[in-house]
């Protein structure tokens, strides 16, 4: 029992540092695929199309698993779990947050580009300084529900053995003849979650002074 | 002397042809409204104008610059440089305002200023001053447009215009949001522009008042101009058979 705690927050930094690098990278890939759904170039945009698809269409395990063993059985080569885990949750979490980003800008009404086109704004400063903003604040609800859910799914990542908070939990949970240590671990993934919605509660507050 | 020269200018969606060869000048300081059943083209027009749709032919020409010229089956536009400067020559108020909701009503008419003219914070922030007194809202420009009415989101709309000093001011139906109350006010304050001879281009339904304010009215339908004249005329005694029809069901 005494060396439990300390087990757990390695687990714990080890979910953390998996959510924090997806964000990182996710975050600014989902805008990036975002634009190639909306391209004009309707090769570009069906092929995104059926990459969100994928990504959306089928489970985050089975995304971790081919990320990691496909390049072996493919081409025998091998690499390290914690990148192949990254890898995974961002290009599925991007695509989700391609189809947030679409959906926000595409609810922004035409009238605000016309009207700022008309004023002599640029398309590129329209999109940042008129549209962005306002598809920020709008998005706001749907993110915090992606980044809850993906506090929750890196739990998935023990399935190609890297060791999380919940992986340790259960092991030494099964070393203990003990639910004590996934309990804990409940605890704990319920306090991340805590502080998440509290950030975006804040955020959302923050914005709120229009509408 | 013209200051918008419009020539034979058509524009289909897809199949429906809807500005069917369009021609008119304005000259300075004058006002010119546009009435027409729903559908004929109006706002397509100004749409054109603002550079917010492309022709497919004909010619548009603004302050002595080509914006547009047909070249055999195609139109040319102008480079992007000449394109900016008539954009600037050309204000545009929305049925619905548009206003920009994350910004202030100050911002709302500095941001254009600041980005496009170039011109100094304390001095976009002086000319929107000026120009919100004179809409009568300078208590609202720390305000934002979701607390302001329809009225006042109209008249920041129109200070928002003016701000970047157009030559020609185009309303497509200013007042079409409004409750009629509220429809009184943007009235006024258009009518108060066209004493200081600003040169304006009024979309409208609001028969009374393009009767009121204008020097000159063009009936549009289908696409074509079917009439144009001094209100008096044009309301009076209507050449067309079109007109006196839509006049009648308009003024009943
Ligand atoms: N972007 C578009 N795509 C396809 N058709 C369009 C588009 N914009 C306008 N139209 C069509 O063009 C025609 C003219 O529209 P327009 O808005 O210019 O009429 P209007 O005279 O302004 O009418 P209203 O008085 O109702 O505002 C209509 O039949 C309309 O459906
Ligand atoms: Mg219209």
């Amino acid at each position: 029992m005494r060396n439990l705690l300390p087990l757990l927050l390695v687990g714990t930094l080890t979910s953390l540092k998996i959510f924090a690098l997806t964000l990182l990278f996710s975050v600014p890939l989902g805008a990036v695929v975002a634009r190639g759904r909306m391209s004009g170039n309707r090769l570009v945009s069906s092929l995104v199309n059926i990459y969100i698809m994928i990504m959306r269409g089928t489970p985050l395990i089975l995304q971790l698993l081919f990320v990691y063993f496909g390049p072996y059985y493919l081409f025998g080569a091998s690499y390290d779990r914690f990148t192949a885990v990254i890898i995974g949750f961002v290009i599925n979490y991007a695509a989700y947050f391609a189809e947030i980003y679409r959906g926000g800008i595409q609810s922004i009404p035409i009238g605000q580009w016309e009207a700022s086109l008309v004023l002599g704004f640029s398309k590129a400063h329209t999109f940042t300084h008129i549209i962005v903003p306002q598809v920020v604040k709008r998005i706001i609800p749907a993110m915090g529900n992606e980044v809850i859910t993906l506090v929750k799914d890196t739990a998935l990542a023990q399935t190609i053995g890297v060791a999380e908070l919940f992986r340790v939990a259960q092991s030494a949970s099964a070393r203990q003849f003990s639910t004590t240590p996934i309990v804990i671990a409940g605890l704990f993934y319920f306090i991340m979650n805590g502080v998440v919605s509290r950030s975006f509660d804040w955020l959302e507050k923050k914005l709120d002074y229009y509408h | 002397m013209g200051i918008i020269t419009v020539e034979n200018v058509t524009k289909n969606f897809d199949e429906l042809g809807v500005l069917k060869g369009i021609s008119f000048t304005l000259n300075e300081g004058e006002v010119l409204s546009i009435i027409g059943p729903s559908g004929s083209g109006k706002s397509t027009l100004l749409r054109c104008l603002t550079q917010l749709e492309r022709i497919d032919s004909g010619r548009i020409e603004v302050c002595s610059m080509t914006m547009a010229k047909s070249e055999g089956e195609t139109v040319q536009y102008a480079d992007a440089r000449t394109l900016k400067e008539i954009r600037l020559k050309l204000g545009l108020v929305f049925q619905n305002f548009n206003l920009f909701p994350h910004m202030s009503v100050l911002r709302n008419i500095t941001e254009a200023q600041i980005n496009v003219l170039g011109k100094s914070k304390a001095e976009a922030t002086a000319t929107a001053r000026l120009l919100l007194a004179k809409m009568g809202l300078e208590e609202k420009e720390g305000a934002y447009p979701c607390h302001l009415s329809g009225g006042q989101q109209q008249r920041v709309s129109i200070a928002r215009a003016l701000a970047l000093n157009p030559t020609v001011l185009c309303f497509d139906e200013p007042t079409s949001a409004l409750d009629p109350e509220l429809t009184v006010e943007i009235l006024k304050v258009i009518k108060d522009l066209a004493k200081e001879k600003m040169t304006m281009i009024v979309v409208t339904h609001e028969m009374a008042f393009a009767r009121d304010i204008s020097d000159r009215v063009i009936f549009m339908d289908e696409g074509l101009i079917v009439e144009e004249g001094a209100p008096e005329r044009l309301f009076n005694e209507p050449a067309m058979e079109r007109t006196r029809r839509f006049l009648t069901r308009y003024t009943q």
